[in-house]
């Protein structure tokens, strides 16, 4: 069956261009609906309906407050119900960058330990440790172990990050320990021989044991900071002038994260 | 008051605003530490009423009796930036106009309210109105007959563009040149689905007095130049360039002025943050520093827009204001923000200055206000737009009455940011972030309601007529009575005398060649760290370029991908993959020391040879002219306005030659005439500036080429013959030359070799492609070889060259028209034949050494390690902006 997906768009997301482009590549069907006609219920078809809710990149509400706040504020005061039935029917959730910060701030990442979606935030998005905001590419490790539907058979990619708050910042130093037993670390940044890492500019936020994107504990809900959206293409690849025939051989990387995500829908 | 009113929002600004006291004190302050305390009434839920002092109306301003000094002082004083010429034209035109009946009919009378005088000024500024293009100059040169040029604009820059359009026409039955001129922005056929819209523009004066604000409006600004032509564009890529005085001056700086580094910080911080928080990628950004950009900084912004070819049935290009339509403006509101920064960037910089013509961009109202009218836009819901920039409502208004033919609006329907605004100030307000649309009656409430749904503030200001008048109301009172002609067209004209006296500049005396290659490395690693010629990717990472998903060569390449390529290439949108285009610019303000023909040339020609060296079609290339000059209106404190006049007229035509030798049309450009600073007495003109940007259709994006070949063993061949040209290039600064021949163009001869090239990269004979350029070639080998993560061996001896060019012409002059090309040996006798006729040489090849080798006439010049160039290319000095900072 065909994946429906609907990504929220206005108030200063600015990726979904990409992103509907990314989802029509692998097949899905795309509507891109403005949050206000989200708000007011204007939107013919039904939240619920959908297989697939995505938050793209951007500065929704230009950052204000804080990365994501106020999205994540007005979502929750609008559209909670629908996105609590929305995941009790099984549908998925990409957020992207800004999208990542928007479903922490929500509380849909991590989220809870198990037992249906209570819209608590337990992490944070924190500043760059280093140098603010950078666009450059970075290599992603998907863990084998991760739980998510959107990393399935996916082992390393390359990704751009581009962004001055991806830190990802939990409780305690034991619930990123919970989180990496439960496979609910997705990706993590990886140093040029492959191993996770902290260190700049590799990983470019600093986030403790590498962490780049999570998953909740269904394994449906996936948050990351760097771009899948921006690597479509084999000639998006930096390297596309010298290893052409190399890019053009395998997937790119960004595009097999959405392949993975409607996959068995 | 205001947080009786509006309790956040006032507040807010209570905070903000109080934060710029410490700030604006002296030369400025870190702020440390706020304080706050409030008083409130009773816990009372219902908002008080609170009576702003009633906003004034209008004042007359008399003008009869007053003699010359007197309208001059009255221009100064209310920063009219008027000449007594035209404030004599003011005051004839109210005397005479006080007899028509309309006029006496609304109460007005020999008087002009402060309200026309300003909307006149605002209008007849030069910002808005290029006067000085436009001007009728006398041109004179020793040995030579006077020339008259009727206007710089017509003469050399449409007449070129009308010339290229009708040997477009020629050639290919129709032009590829959609909407030039007439509109915000030029408008270029791309595929049959789209158009593209360019535009660059600058923002030097607001930047020098407020680094972040002046920047931030400058990018977010010049986002609404490809928005409002046509019926809208879609945003795709932003580019930025700046000059700068050096970031480690250290000399004492003249009262009033701001620290280059200081600038520099809040320039980059503004543009980023204007861009980033727009979604829209930088494609391009530069920096240049000379003492001279110390006076006035130049910020460079541009936009690239995509236009559907058609939307809601419509032709996009087109706009069309009807009689009757309504004025409706969307957008922000409108504060005492950027008052007069029309009329105060067509002056001088002085201690006095206000800072509150700097106008305050907030990159998410406007993003929200794009969407909006996207959206609108595609409902076929308006029928013309424009962007309220200089000048405000007035000029955006006064310029759309021009096609219906007149146009009324009340002001007291304006949404304001506060109240306490006079009807002047609501019409000549700069604030940001807004439209204004001409919407059908019919389709009125339809816009309305949709910008409710969007959260967008959009107002019915009133309506457009043809009878030929801009009446401007204030309720129920006419506040604003001008008649279009004389608004338009009422300036008496200009007439500048130029007179040209070329300098003395000294032959160059050569160096003698380094003594050993280790010499030679020294020298090149003091070079390549050169403030002109080091690497910025730290600093300019901090911009989003890959935003969209249509960047393909980013703006830096290689292995460590920290090359600067020649072009950037992105696709024009994901539906018409693998078509797409190629951005690049040139500047060469140094060469004005020389001749401003030479320096206009070389910024062209150096533009143009990027977007080729990127693989872009040669037939499908426009160009962005954007002068930055220092006054050339005589004046006591401007001893050589003539030559600076004289300058211009040769860069103009040196301008129009090249142009149309190349057949590259000039789509769209923008001048800035102001850019002296006058503080303690002392002038600091910057050099005359002509940035050359140049856009170009690229069919397919997966063969854009870049500088870094795939595997050793490529050869590297240069096209083109080098001379001893060293007069204002960077070598000659660093080894503190004045004299020198200034590098010049023969464009008739350079066009051909520029096709041959473009054949050989469309024919897939070429693996690498540089347009050497700044530095010459040393930088140029150092780019390839750093590009390509290899060693790069080459002879300069067998490189062509004119008779007499020592080492120096060779390694470090910047004659124009050259190429590094790579190609693999097996393809080099093909790539021989498409260049058959255009001078080009075998100079080396590309090895697995890691090392740059640089050999002249059986020595080596330079042997040195291709990472230790690097390391010295890259190290930033103490304290740059791009270590350490922000979080």
């Amino acid at each position: 069956m065909t994946a429906r997906v609907l990504i929220p768009v206005g108030f200063g997301f600015n990726c979904e261009d990409e992103t509907a482009a990314a989802f029509r590549m692998v097949g899905a069907e795309v509507d891109l609906v403005h949050l206000t006609d989200l708000f007011a219920g204007r939107h013919a078809r039904p939240i619920p309906s959908y297989q697939v809710l995505a938050f793209v990149g951007g500065f929704s509400y230009g950052d204000h407050v804080a990365s994501g706040f106020v999205a994540a504020t007005r979502v929750r005061a609008h559209l909670q119900a629908d996105l609590s039935a929305f995941l009790q029917d099984g549908g998925r959730v990409l957020g992207i960058c800004n999208g990542f910060q928007v479903l922490v701030r929500l509380g849909l990442l991590p989220g809870p330990d198990a037992g249906p979606a209570d819209f608590v935030p337990r992490a944070a998005l924190a500043n760059n440790d280093r140098l603010g905001y950078r666009d450059a590419w970075v290599t992603l490790g998907a863990d084998p172990a991760s739980t998510s539907v959107w990393t399935r058979g996916l082992g390393r990619l390359e990704l751009p990050a581009r962004h001055g708050e991806g830190k990802v910042v939990l409780e305690s130093p034991e619930a990123l320990a919970r989180l990496e037993r439960r496979g609910q670390v997705a990706f993590r940044y990886l140093d040029p021989e492959g191993k996770p890492t902290e260190a700049w500019p590799h990983n470019p936020n600093g986030s403790a044991r590498g962490v780049a994107g999570i998953t909740d504990a269904s394994g449906r809900i996936l948050g990351l900071m760097p771009h899948p959206d921006a690597f479509l293409y084999p000639w998006h690849h930096p390297d596309w002038p010298r290893r052409k025939k190399e890019l053009e051989a395998q997937e790119p990387g960004g595009l097999a994260i959405f392949r993975a995500g409607v996959a068995g829908i | 008051s205001p947080s009786a009113l509006d309790p956040y929002g006032g507040a807010i600004t209570g905070i903000v605003g109080v934060n710029r006291d410490p700030f604006g004190t002296g030369m400025g302050s870190d702020l440390l530490s706020n304080t706050w305390g409030y008083c409130f009434g009773p816990p009372d839920l219902t908002v008080p009423r609170v009576a702003e002092h009633a906003p004034r109306a209008t004042a007359t301003v008399p003008l009869e009796g007053l003699d010359d000094p007197a309208l001059a002082r009255l221009s100064r004083e209310k920063l009219l930036a008027l000449s007594v010429e035209e404030l004599q034209a003011v005051r004839d035109f109210f005397a005479r106009a006080a007899r028509e009946p309309r006029r006496r009919a609304a109460g007005l009378g020999p008087a002009p309210t402060d309200a026309e005088l300003e909307c006149l000024a605002q209008t007849w500024s030069e910002h808005c109105k290029h006067k000085i293009m436009n001007a009728t100059l006398s041109y004179r040169e020793e040995g030579k007959a006077p020339v008259e040029i009727r206007s710089i604009f017509k003469q050399f820059i449409r007449g070129t563009t009308e010339a290229v359009d009708e040997a477009i026409t020629r050639r290919e039955g129709k032009s590829w040149l959609v909407s030039v001129f007439h509109d915000n922005a030029g408008v270029i056929a791309a595929t049959d689905a789209y158009h593209l819209v360019f535009k660059v523009e600058t923002h030097n004066s607001p930047s020098a007095l407020d680094p972040y604000g002046g920047a931030i409006t400058g990018i977010v600004g010049v986002n609404r130049d490809p928005f409002g032509t046509g019926l809208g564009a879609d945003l795709l890529s932003n580019t930025w360039g700046y000059c700068f005085g050096p970031p480690g001056f250290e000399g004492e700086l003249p009262p009033g002025l701001l620290h280059p580094r200081r600038i520099r910080e809040g320039v980059h911080h503004g543009v980023i943050d204007g861009g980033n928080q727009s979604g829209i990628p930088y494609g391009r950004g530069w920096e240049l520093f000379d003492d001279r950009f110390l006076g006035k900084p130049l910020v460079y912004c541009g936009t690239v827009g995509r236009m559907p070819a058609v939307s809601a049935g419509r032709p996009t290009h087109v706009k069309l204001a009807r009689p009757g339509d309504r004025i409706v403006m969307v957008g922000g509101r409108i504060g005492k923000d950027g008052i007069h920064g029309a009329t105060f960037s067509s002056a001088e910089l002085t201690e006095e200055s206000p800072v509150q013509a700097v106008q305050i961009g907030d990159p998410i109202t406007q993003k929200m206000m794009f969407d909006f009218l996207l959206e609108a836009r595609d409902q076929g819901l308006y029928s013309a737009i424009t962007d309220n920039g200089a000048g405000g409502l007035s000029s955006s208004v006064g310029e759309m009455a021009k096609q219906p033919g007149g146009a009324w609006l009340d002001l007291q329907k304006a949404p304001l940011k506060y109240q306490g605004l006079a009807a002047w100030e609501v019409l000549v307000s700069e604030a940001q972030e807004r439209m204004t649309l001409a919407v059908p009656p019919e389709r009125l409430e339809a816009l309305l309601a949709l910008a409710r749904t969007r959260e967008v503030e959009a107002t019915d200001l009133g309506a457009f007529t043809d009878d030929g008048h801009l009446e401007v109301r204030w309720g129920e009172r006419v506040v604003a009575l001008l008649p279009l002609d004389f608004l338009h067209d009422g300036d008496p004209e200009l007439r500048i005398e130029a007179e040209w006296t070329p300098p003395a500049r000294a032959a160059a005396a050569p160096l003698a060649r380094p003594a050993s290659a280790a010499e030679g490395s020294a020298l090149a690693r003091a070079f390549l760290a050169r403030d002109n010629l080091r690497s910025n990717e730290l600093l300019a990472r901090t911009y989003d370029h890959e935003v969209k998903g249509l960047t393909v060569v980013k703006p830096w390449v290689g292995v460590r991908r920290d090359v600067p390529s020649d072009a950037s290439v992105f696709l024009i949108a994901h539906d018409a993959a693998p078509h797409g285009y190629a951005v690049a610019e040139a500047v060469f303000p140094a060469y004005s020391d020389h001749d401003a023909h030479a320096m206009a040339q070389a910024g062209v020609d150096l533009a143009v040879r990027r977007v080729i060296a990127a693989g872009a079609r040669a037939d499908r290339i426009a160009a962005l002219d954007n002068y930055c000059w220092p006054d050339p209106l005589p004046g006591a404190k401007n001893p050589d306005a003539k030559q600076k006049a004289a300058q211009l007229v040769r860069a103009s035509k040196g301008l129009s030659e090249i142009c149309r030798a190349y057949g590259v049309p000039l789509i769209s450009g923008k001048d800035s005439m102001k850019n002296d600073a006058v503080v303690g007495g002392q002038r600091i003109s910057i050099p005359p500036t002509l940035l050359a940007s140049t856009i170009a259709v690229v069919t397919d994006v997966r063969r854009a080429l870049t500088l870094e070949v795939p595997a050793p063993g490529a050869l590297l061949v240069a096209v083109g013959e080098a001379r001893e040209e060293l007069g204002g290039t960077e070598w000659a600064a660093h080894r503190g030359l004045a004299g020198g021949e200034v590098p010049r163009c023969s464009p008739a001869e350079l066009w051909p070799r520029y096709e041959a090239v473009a054949r050989a990269i469309r024919d897939e004979l070429v693996l690498a492609a540089h347009a050497v350029g700044r530095g010459g070639l040393l930088p140029a080998l150092f780019y390839m070889a750093r590009a390509s993560g290899l060693g790069l061996s080459a002879d300069l001896s067998a490189a062509p060259a004119a008779p007499g060019t020592g080492w120096e012409g060779l390694l470090l002059g910047e004659t124009t028209g050259r190429f590094l090309l790579a190609c693999a040996p097996e393809a080099l006798d093909r790539l021989g034949r498409h260049l058959q006729g255009v001078p080009h040489a075998v100079l080396g090849a590309f090895d697995a050494t890691g090392r740059l080798r640089v050999a002249h006439e059986g020595a080596l010049l330079v042997d040195a390690p291709v990472e230790e160039l690097a390391r010295a290319w890259k190290r930033q000095p103490e304290g740059a902006a791009g270590q350490e900072v922000r979080p």
